[in-house]
């Protein structure tokens, strides 16, 4: 057997965030490097995932079988295709950024009343997710994917618990009540899609008898494996809700401003970009590889849900005050484009959307962390705090305004590849619904232009007068960042490709094909 | 030869990256690097003109494919240049009056901090006008769009510490994006009637699909159409977009971003050819615009304001002649170019004197600069009467031919849409006579400014460091400036009939836009006469509103119609009680249903689990009697049920 | 004698020992109370064995028996302890188990 690189990648962070947990609560700066390190070493064993896998040969590469519950037939599976190679990079991609976003995030305070935040645990526990959420896109067993998929919850409730953002407008106890509020609602929300989820998973048991992803695809395409079709639409809504809620599609959204909100920049990026993705990825490769004939059931009423999202979400974002709260709604409107692209069930779609999930967690980290080094500057997160930073912070507002264009989708810019394909794959099936949804783009340029304004422009506030440009640090953190948004914007080609053979199995998979052009139609 | 094309895009963008990257070191030499770099496109431009003269009319369309760019199972974008006649005509005036604008700017934003970053926007805007019409697919084409939104965004709000500089930024892109919106659905159209989106299989596929998805089709793309070139009903940025410095809106409105939806209707032709009911609302739509933009120009004060309703009409005149199909696109390409010579000349010279002006903007705060300023006079001069369509000059040729091509529509659509453009041509002449005496003639009356209203609002930021209440000293400016200014002047004299000798311009456009003479129902000369006479009314009439009569230091209330004009016939006052008023609404009942009724349930969930434990938790009161009391209830419970069971 | 009877009586003294747990605040009582209802039940088993004629019962009643024994053991010991810490053999005054 070769060397298991999956596990390789995905035991590094594990063990990065032992070894930083470990060391001695002096040395924070040690540990601070120490999750630099290993986050970086462990991109390079991405980037060696990437390299190896070959798009054009077998639908899942790199896998690993090794028995495990044998008792239950789960077995310790993993292996890639084109979507989770590409989602194992981004989220290797931006670990690195986000340690070095939140360095000083939890620095231990100077006042007595806060609580003495231990440096370690919070970079500790940000490895810790990278590791769940490495093996949640490799495995390809369903019962190790829900294992890993649950267990992200715990390290996430602590980083949105335990290290909230400094820059709040309440009295710490409020603050602190607020956080918790915010950590518990993200909890109790997973939780509950996890254990329907359970119940779902449970019972693919009974029906197929093993967990096996591979197999039991394969048995469903060849009609070896019977399902009663409400059995099916059962299971199927019990995996759809849980993904659902983390992905998160309206009206199970609400969790997730309060949870952007409170945590700070660094973990929000970690939720959206990052954690959030698996519920999408899930939704591609479980909901639809699974359930083929389900899926096509719930299409209507999905479709619907991912449109409601898009537009509610860019509305609710222009109406907020806050800006981490808009940022939240933002992406509830663009993981509603996500929900369409995988649901409008063409390959444009599906390609758009594993490339939409790709581009929003560049483009929102991008937004995010920004907006959480101007916030930091400041120690507001409110809009109305802020006015003519440009004029004191010329690099800073530049960044902004790059990131807040990646996020309204400007054409040369990645997101706009993303957001076009899932809008012509919406509207090649379904025209209504692709016309609905562009209006997303006039509300997410609306919303966006309006935070810039609000807080780029005008004369400058007194309390922003003072504020300094991006440090080195910063600069070091948003710069990779735009370059790549610029260079999946005008070369998307090398990630399509990755994409397109394992769209094309999906396809396979829901047994569907593109509508065809009414002028080929006609010949 | 193909491969410059790109170069062509290559040098500005170049440009822009190293300007807006560059940092301070290059404020010294930023603006040099810019205007060069838009030069050497513009030698590119010429080097390929010329070689496109060597070769024969149906040879002269060069393409150029750099990359795939998204290829996707069944849909293929790729990043490809076609150079055809069409486009070249673009690229010239796009490089050519671009550099000259550049040039000016030069002189113009000398003593401002941010000039390096003012020239990487200018050359951000011409690269992105240049992917525009050099685009061999409508995807591409969208990038450029799109690019020239963002760079128009950037300068109209590159004095962004003044809130109405950004707001109007703002405004121009958001408007600009609900034309945008038509656009991305135009192009999803073709994608499922034609299964691709290149210029080439489109354009020739026309025939093999039904008129209604053609008209579908041509009314997405109009609509795109309507928000950049600042169409009724998605014209209201254009007027605010005077925030932007004066260099800004040359660029706009002459070589720029306004030309762009007349391109895209031209460049579809094919399209619209096929979808006459597309065509009607195209020609409505100019004629209402055209209308529209000058009853605006006619009572705004401000200079460059009256100059923006004049441009919206103008473009109007374009898309009603892009509207009548085979008869028009000619003639609406050969107005934008002459339009594009005059309307840099104009707006140049309007910067001209809001330099000499201490950055004023209200016309009526001028007059009698004629002596101050000669070069500005001449070359302003030359433009207005280029501009009312002066015999000889080049606004006489075009616009003449679109009023002939209107008449020849035929039918009672031909006779009104003629009658309008008539109409229009009486209007401008009036409206351009305004601007011209009220800024060069009369009495001087800028002398008694510091008694008149200085609370007035100035456009520039510079009037702040020059002091508001200071007579003004008009004086001539710099070499930069004018040399610009005296180019496109001669532009504006010579263009027009430099193209018409022979029909240069139409056998040049011809074989890409073919052409249609149609039928009119009058002569030539007769239409000529006509505007000559209309074109005479108008003079006539403003020389003796305004050149006889003097003119009010504050502005006269008015009739009902000169204070709606004002206010740009209440658009903005519709949109922002409807729009932005409504949306206001609408997003915060939102967030309050989101709040209470979506996060509520959820709370309310929460609470009443809450709640019920709560009541169960009494239960448990640590009295050992009360478990005790529940256990045998329980245990009797159990007992009777088993004997039930039994029983039954 | 007809060993019913002996069934009777042994649901006589379970009542009156479960009656004396719920209503008897004294430990002491609940406890003796509980020792009734062990031995009704002793009595039951005996009762039993007769009926079906085989010796289960009777072991059974013999575990019962060493079962009590060890049982007032701890439990006399808890309620010496408890007296001795609140002055007070009532139940109601231990209700430790509420938290």
């Amino acid at each position: 057997m070769s060397f298991p690189l999956l596990t390789a990648t995905a035991v590094l962070p594990a063990v990065g965030a032992i070894a930083t947990a470990a060391v001695p609560a002096a040395r924070r700066t040690a540990a601070k490097w120490l999750a630099l390190l290993v986050s970086l070493a462990t991109l390079a064993l991405a980037v060696t995932v990437l390299v190896r896998f070959d798009p054009d040969g077998a639908r899942y590469q790199l896998t690993e079988s090794r028995s495990w519950i044998a008792e239950f037939g789960v077995r310790y599976e993993l292996g890639v295709d084109g979507i989770g190679v590409a989602l194992i990079a981004l989220t290797a991609l931006l670990i690195p950024f986000i340690v070095l976003a939140g360095w000083h995030d939890a620095d231990p305070l100077e006042t007595k009343s806060s609580r003495w935040r231990p440096t370690q645990g919070f970079f500790a526990l940000i490895l810790a997710v990278e590791a769940m959420v490495i093996i949640s896109f490799a495995a390809t067993d369903v019962f190790l994917f829900y294992i890993f998929f649950e267990a992200m919850l715990i390290p996430m409730y602590f980083l949105i618990g335990g290290f909230g953002d400094r820059a709040h407008s309440g009295t710490d106890e409020n603050a602190s009540a607020q956080r918790s509020y915010a950590a518990v609602k993200f909890l109790l929300y997973n939780l509950v899609g996890g254990l329907i989820m359970l119940a779902a998973v449970i019972g693919l048991y009974v029906v197929a008898g093993n967990f096996s992803l591979q197999e039991i695809t394969e048995a469903r395409a060849n009609g070896t494996l019977e399902m009663a079709t409400s059995t099916e639409r059962w299971l199927f809504l019990g995996f759809f809700f849980a993904f659902a809620v983390k992905a998160p599609l309206w009206p199970l959204h609400t969790w997730l401003p309060n949870a952007m909100g409170e945590s700070t920049a660094p973990v929000a990026v970690l939720i959206t970009a990052v954690v959030d993705k698996v519920g999408t990825f899930a939704m591609l490769r479980f909901c639809l590889g699974l359930f083929p004939e389900a899926s096509k059931w719930a299409t209507p009423v999905i479709l619907v849900l991912a449109l409601i999202s898009i537009v509610y979400g860019a509305l609710l974002a222009v109406g907020q005050r806050d800006i981490k709260r808009l940022v939240a709604y933002a992406s509830i409107s663009h993981f509603g484009f996500i929900i369409l692209g995988i649901f409008a069930m063409t390959s444009q779609g599906q390609s758009g959307a594993t490339l939409y999930m790709v581009n929003h967690g560049l483009s929102t980290a991008a937004l995010m962390l920004v907006a959480g080094f101007l916030i930091s500057r400041r120690g507001s997160r409110l809009i109305a705090d802020y006015g003519g930073v440009q004029k004191v912070a010329p690099v800073l507002a530049g960044t902004f305004l790059i990131g807040g264009l990646a996020t309204l989708s400007l054409p040369g810019l990645a997101p706009f590849v993303s957001e076009f394909l899932v809008l012509v794959g919406a509207f090649a099936r379904y025209p209504v619904v692709g016309i609905i949804a562009t209006i997303g783009i006039v509300l997410a340029a609306l919303y966006t232009l309006v935070l810039y304004q609000r807080t780029m422009t005008g004369p400058v506030k007194p309390e922003v007068s003072a504020m300094p440009d991006l440090r080195a640090r910063e600069l070091l953190v948003v710069a990779p960042l735009i370059a790549l948004l610029i260079g999946l914007g005008v070369y998307p080609k090398p990630l399509t490709d990755l994409v397109n053979p394992a769209v094309k199995h999906t396809m396979s998979d829901v047994q569907q094909k593109d509508p065809k052009p009414d002028v080929e139609a006609a010949k | 030869m193909e491969n410059l094309i790109a170069l062509l895009v290559a040098a500005p963008l170049l440009g822009a990256a190293v300007l807006l990257c560059g940092g301070r070191r290059l404020d010294r030499v930023g603006h040099w690097l810019g205007t060069l770099l838009a030069a050497a496109s513009f030698v590119v431009g010429a080097v390929l003109f010329a070689d496109m003269l060597g070769r024969g009319a149906e040879e002269r369309t060069l393409s150029q494919h750099l990359f795939s760019w998204i290829p996707v199972e069944g849909f293929q974008a790729d990043v490809a240049f076609q150079l055809d006649q069409l486009s070249m005509t673009f690229v010239l005036l796009i490089t050519g009056v671009g550099t000259l604008i550049h040039i000016y700017s030069i002189g113009y934003m000398e003593h401002d901090e941010r000039r390096r970053r003012f020239f990487g926007y200018l050359n951000l805007f011409l690269a992105a006008m240049l992917i525009l019409v050099l685009a061999d697919n409508y995807l591409l084409l969208y990038v450029g769009w799109e690019g020239v939104g963002l760079a128009s965004y950037l300068l109209i709000g590159f004095w962004q510490h003044k809130p109405s500089a950004a707001t109007a930024a703002k405004k121009a892109f958001l408007v600009n994006r609900v034309g945008d919106m038509g656009l991305s659905i135009a192009i999803m159209l073709m994608f499922t009637t034609f299964g691709t989106f290149a210029f080439g299989p489109v354009l020739e596929a026309t025939g093999e699909t039904s008129e209604g998805k053609l008209t579908a089709i041509g009314l997405m793309l109009l609509l795109a159409a309507c928000g950049k070139s600042a169409q009724v009903p998605l014209q209201s940025w254009l007027g605010d977009a005077m925030e932007g410095p004066t260099p800004v809106s040359a660029l706009i409105h002459a070589a720029t971003m306004v030309t762009a939806g007349v391109y895209l209707i031209v460049r579809s032709g094919a399209i619209f050819n096929g979808a006459p009911d597309a065509q009607l609302v195209v020609t409505v739509v100019g004629a209402v615009t055209l209308l529209f933009g000058a009853i605006v120009g006619c009572a705004k004060d401000d200079i460059k304001k009256a100059l923006a309703g004049s441009t919206m009409s103008q473009i109007g005149y374009m898309i009603l002649a892009a509207g009548l199909g085979p008869i028009g696109y000619v003639f609406a390409i050969m107005h934008l170019v002459t339009h594009g010579f005059f309307k840099a000349g104009l707006f140049l010279g309007a910067g001209s004197v809001m330099h000499g002006m201490n950055d004023e903007v209200d016309m009526r705060k001028y007059g009698g600069l004629r002596k101050y300023m000669p070069v500005t006079f001449v070359t302003f001069g030359l433009g207005y009467l280029a501009i009312i369509g002066f015999p000889g000059l080049s606004g006489f040729f075009s616009k003449d031919k679109i009023i002939e091509a209107a008449f020849a529509k035929g039918g009672a659509e031909g006779w009104i849409l003629g009658s309008v453009a008539l109409l229009g041509a009486a209007i401008t002449a009036f409206y351009m006579t305004r601007v011209m005496i009220m800024t060069f003639f009369g009495e001087e009356r800028w002398r008694h400014r510091a008694t008149a209203s200085p609370d007035q609002p100035s456009a520039e930021p510079a009037a702040e460091t020059h002091g508001e209440h200071d007579e003004p000293h008009p004086h001539e400016s710099p070499r930069s400036m004018t040399i610009p200014m005296i180019v496109l002047a001669f532009g504006s004299v010579f263009a027009g009939g430099f193209f018409s000798i022979g029909d240069r311009f139409m056998h040049w456009l011809e074989p890409v836009t073919r052409h249609d003479h149609g039928h009119s129902p009058l002569s030539a000369a007769t239409v000529t006469g006509a505007t000559m006479v209309v074109l005479i009314i108008g003079v006539a009439l403003a020389y003796v509103q305004y050149g006889r009569r003097p003119v009010p230091v504050t502005a006269p209330r008015g009739s009902l119609l000169t204070r709606a004009a004002r206010r740009d016939l209440l658009q903005d006052d519709f949109n922002h009680v409807v729009l932005v008023r409504g949306g206001e609404h609408l997003t915060r009942s939102l967030v309050y249903v989101d709040h209470t009724l979506v996060d509520g349930v959820v709370n309310g969930t929460a609470a009443s689990v809450g709640g019920l434990s709560g009541r169960l938790r009494k239960m448990q009161n640590g009295y050992a009697r009360s478990y005790a009391v529940s256990m045998f209830g329980g245990v009797a419970v159990l007992i009777a049920a088993t004997l039930l069971m039994r029983a039954v | 004698m007809n060993p019913v009877n002996y069934l009777y009586l042994a649901a006589l003294l379970f009542a009156i020992g479960a009656t004396g747990v719920l209503i008897r605040r004294n430990a002491i009582v609940v406890f003796m109370c509980i020792e009734l209802m062990l031995n009704a039940c002793n009595l039951a088993f005996v009762a039993f064995s007769r009926l079906h004629g085989n010796l289960d019962g009777q072991i059974i009643a013999f575990f019962t028996m060493v079962v009590a024994a060890a049982e007032v053991v701890v439990g006399l010991a808890i309620i010496v302890s408890l007296f001795r810490s609140r002055h007070s053999a009532s139940v109601d005054d231990a209700s430790l188990m509420k938290l």
